[in-house]
């Protein structure tokens, strides 16, 4: 065997090894339970082989504009009744469809200037446009608006994994689905009961900001002893853990002691984000609704100096001094890092959904024609592939072996690739590695037929398996390359299942790229090289 | 063994009786499409609610859609689902019934009209058959008939989804009775469950629930997507050959798209996503076999310049026989399997792909081969130079000064 067919097959037998790691990944014991399990980690299965439930939600995005524009009306109001300014009325003209915009009418023209000049001042994110009979539209700039939108839907994707992680859904899938506007994607593999799920998502309570009482305290013993044996009637015991309190306790979890009623729940919360205070420290912004607003004015008047507590699912997150009464908007402050003022904010937004959420489209596949479709794939595939081998035996002879050695090692690839890209595997996925061994089968077609007309022209066998690949290589090359795009194309614009059949469809091509010709020249050279002269080739 | 050795059949001159073939299919297809069934969409692109539901004995399609219009689903079709022997029904409520306002109305209406079925013992106790494994769960931890302290939790949870596997992997679906538990999970769980949960006689296999919005996009999506595919052949064919070479192939991949959907029109069958997807797998494999053809043909217009283009197209059709059947044979071998052993879920699709080799194979030579003849001879009708060749400078006539690179 000369040197350079070595070196091939040392190739051949690296990449066989490198992709059947992709397939069993690391198994935990070599027994068939073992790897079969093993597969099982490596190949993700498809919501269609799994059992599951795929949801399309929409975002009323208009909701939380809605929320911003009566927001800005109340302030508007109060505003011009401040600045001394006289308007008739000031109405939303078509909340439906045009939440962002705002009519003011009845603006005496001797007040122009002033009217314009406060609204630039305190309604920044707004502008001004003249409208007949003293009229104006104030409308939300066009960026601004849609930055609203979008960040509506982010909030709303943050929120319903918070909620899903809760109801501990293994590998869920919560994405912003490209094909439509403000539309989420969610894929709960193994969950049988929608209702459940939809509920869970669409609860609204899960945030309330409450008055802290005492703590924290090391363990509920200590608060008991602290309040002589006997809890307040108004007050709760309450764990959690303060992220940026002055005590350095960060082991374990402190109890709290937290009056029951709320000043303010998660419908009241608009939105929070990472900010600064005015020492310039991380620290967390929160915006309430314009009904929030109110009620938090009165709650922290009254209370300046005491605690504020943030309870997330009736765990407290973070205990804060009231500086000052707060309205709409307020900073909470402590020693946090940045890191902290992130994870705070998102806490805090994850517990409120800005808008409600309509469902578009709803799929369950429950487990039992999961598993039926699996042994249906698996058995069509046993069934395809067996005849394509024998078949391949039969009428190429010895060559036929070369094939089928070829298209062994393809499923080897195609699978192993399928394990490194954690790709999913679906039933027309299964489908799509049958067409692929239907299809790999022809480059090797291809060849053969070449290597035939060339040997019946009166050629070696050396000379005749040379012509026929060179010749059948461009062609080879020409029909994957129209597949692969055909394929690609169909993956981006396919969902869930057709995205799989794309994926193995592209896999299985790519690597029958490698098998049909590089492992069956290697393989022809070497039964070649063991020829002696003018013995033929048995093709 | 060898099929097609050294064939020589004048593929060229039997065009006509390949044209009135195709012709007769596309026809009936049309009509069809604009007269008789229409083009049968499926759900994904029609919107509404489909509910597979699986029996414990054989279902009675009539009574049931009975059921459902006393319920007051006035539009539903209820029909056999798969084998016969699978005891499967397809119920079905259009987009009027599947708004967006209440996505899930349809199908909660559908469930609650076939569990009022069930007989008076069963009143209060929740359907074991179309339960979670959840729900299990809860009842178990609140009834807790095997006295569990501490570790009750976990050990519940494991006991429902061992019941749930049960139901699902073992008896597709759908458990006979409460009993036949017995060898899943301890005696004292299965008396518990005989007092909370009764075992009707259907389990829901499969929910498909598109609203109009969801719909409308997956068709505009379907329609771009086979609009690029088609767009992408021809660029990459018009670099690759010369534009004719594309048209051909373009127009020869239509042909069998058309012939597709109007079988799907004539036999009533649904046109779903994963059809789509198939018909797109189709082109892609029509326009593999032209390819084929056309490369051939190009290799021998370089050697054989002195014939004329049909000689030469017949030859090139000849010598990839062998190859063009066998190739189609075996592909259609596996897509036979698919058809056969894949199951219901995959019926469409395999369909889609078994008349999409037949028809994209037979178009290779019988459409896309005589377009490039017969444009060229229109060309030399009209005086030109033929074109159909595939160089920069080529005339299809001797050049020996000319340098031809492949």
């Amino acid at each position: 065997m000369n040197k350079n067919l070595t070196w091939k097959w040392i190739v051949i037998v690296a990449v066989l090894v490198v992709f059947v790691l992709g397939v069993f990944g690391n198994p935990a014991n070599w027994s068939s339970k073992g790897l079969v399990a093993s597969i099982k980690d490596q190949i993700h299965l498809g919501l269609d082989l799994r059992g599951g439930t795929h949801l399309i939600l929409q975002v009323q995005v208009n909701d939380a504009v809605n929320v911003d524009s009566d927001n800005a009306i109340a302030r508007l109001k109060e505003d011009m009744r401040t600045h001394k300014l006289s308007y008739a009325d000031i109405v939303k003209p078509d909340p439906v469809n045009h939440p962002e915009t705002v009519v003011v009418k009845g603006v005496p023209p001797e007040q122009t200037t002033d009217f314009k000049n406060l609204v630039t001042d305190r309604l920044t994110d707004y502008e001004t446009a003249s409208a007949p009979e003293n009229s104006w539209t104030v409308s939300m700039k066009p960026s601004i608006l849609a930055d609203l939108k979008n960040r509506a839907v982010q909030q709303a994707i943050e929120t319903i994994r918070n909620r899903i992680d809760a109801l501990g859904v293994s590998e869920p899938v919560i994405q912003e689905h490209g094909l439509g506007a403000y539309q989420i994607l969610v894929q709960l593999p193994g969950v049988d009961d929608p209702a459940r799920v939809k509920e869970i998502m669409q609860s609204t309570a899960m945030l309330e900001i409450k008055q802290s009482l005492g703590g924290p305290y090391s363990s509920e013993q200590a608060a008991l002893q602290d309040k002589g044996g006997v809890l307040p009637p108004d007050a709760v015991l309450m764990p959690g853990r303060s992220i940026g309190s002055t005590r350095d306790n960060e082991s374990g979890e402190n109890w709290y002691l937290i009056s029951r009623a709320s000043a303010v729940t998660g419908r009241d919360l608009r939105t929070a984000e990472p900010s600064t205070d005015e020492n310039g420290q991380p620290a967390v912004r929160f915006i309430l609704t314009s009904e929030g607003g109110r009620k938090f004015y009165s709650f922290t008047s009254g209370h300046v100096g005491d605690n504020l507590a943030v309870v997330l699912d009736n765990k407290v997150q973070e205990v804060a001094v009231i500086k000052e009464a707060i309205r709409d908007t307020g900073i909470i402050n402590g020693r946090f890092t940045q890191q902290q003022v992130q994870d705070l904010s998102m806490t805090l937004r994850s517990g409120a959904l800005p808008a409600g959420i309509k469902y578009l489209e709803e799929r369950t596949v429950g487990p039992s024609l999961g598993a039926d479709s699996i042994k249906s794939g698996v058995r069509a595939a046993i069934a395809g592939m067996l005849a394509v081998l024998i078949f391949m035996l039969i009428y190429y002879r010895w060559a036929g072996v070369n094939a089928d050695v070829a298209l062994i090692f393809n499923l080897i690839i195609l699978l192993g690739f399928m394990g490194f890209f954690g790709a999913v595997l679906t039933l027309p996925g299964i489908a799509g590695v049958i067409l692929t061994v239907g299809m790999g089968v022809d480059s090797n077609v291809l060849i053969f037929e070449r290597i035939r007309e060339e040997l019946r022209n009166g050629k070696t066998p050396a000379s005749a398996v040379e012509q026929g690949f060179a010749h059948a290589w461009i062609t080879i090359v020409d029909t994957h390359v129209t597949t692969i795009v055909s394929a690609a194309i169909l993956f981006i614009f396919g969902t869930g299942p057709v995205k799989g059949f794309a994926t193995t469809l592209v896999f299985g091509l790519a690597a029958n790229l490698f098998t049909a010709v590089f492992v069956s020249r290697v393989i022809f050279d070497w039964i070649l090289s063991r020829k002696q002269r003018g013995e033929a080739l048995s093709i | 063994m060898e099929f097609f050795r050294n064939t020589n059949i004048d593929f060229l001159g039997k065009k006509w009786y390949f044209l009135s073939f195709s012709l007769i299919f596309s026809v009936a297809g049309l009509l069809s499409m604009a007269f008789w069934h229409g083009i049968p969409l499926g759900v994904d692109f029609r919107g509404g609610t489909l509910v597979y539901v699986k029996y414990s004995h054989t279902p009675d399609p009539d009574a049931i859609h009975a059921d459902i219009d006393r319920a007051g689903l006035k539009n539903a079709r209820v029909q056999r689902y798969g084998l016969a022997s699978n005891n499967e029904l397809l119920i079905q409520l259009d987009i009027q019934e599947t708004s967006e306002q209440a996505l899930d109305k349809g199908k909660t209406q559908i469930i609650q009209a076939l569990e009022g079925r069930a007989s008076s013992a069963s009143a209060g106790k929740q359907d074991l058959n179309n339960s979670s494994s959840l729900a299990l769960a809860n009842y178990l931890l609140e009834k807790d008939p095997l006295h569990l302290g501490m570790d009750a939790n976990p050990r519940y949870t494991a006991i429902a989804q061992a019941i749930v596997n049960d139901r699902d992997k073992v008896k597709s679906g759908v458990l006979d009775s409460i009993d036949g538990l017995k060898g899943v999970v301890d005696p004292a769980v299965v008396a518990s469950l005989g007092d909370g949960f009764f075992v009707s006689d259907f389990g829901i296999r499969n929910v498909e629930i598109v609203g109009p919005q969801v719909g409308q996009q997956l068709r505009k999506q379907a329609i771009l997507a086979t609009l690029y595919s088609l767009a992408g052949m021809l660029v990459y064919l018009a670099l690759r050959f010369e534009w004719i070479y594309g048209v051909a192939a373009v127009l020869t991949v239509f042909h069998d798209t058309l012939i597709t959907v109007g079988v799907f029109s004539l036999l009533n069958k649904e046109i779903s996503l994963t059809v789509i997807a198939a018909i797109l797998t189709l082109i892609g494999y029509s326009n593999n076999d032209t390819i084929v053809v056309f490369d051939r043909i190009r290799e021998n217009i370089k050697l054989l310049r002195r014939e004329k283009l049909s000689d030469i197209v017949n030859k090139s059709i000849n010598q990839t026989l062998s190859r063009t059947i066998l190739t189609a044979g075996l592909t259609f071998l596996t897509v036979l399997a698919l058809f056969l052993f894949g199951g219901e879920v995959l019926r469409g699709f395999s369909l889609a792909l078994v008349i999409g080799i037949l028809i994209g194979t037979y178009s290779s030579i019988a459409i896309a081969a005589p377009i490039l003849v017969a444009y060229q001879d229109w060309r030399t009708e009209r005086g030109q130079r033929p074109i159909a060749m595939p160089m920069r400078t080529g005339t299809g006539q001797n050049s020996p000064k000319e340098k031809i690179k492949v």
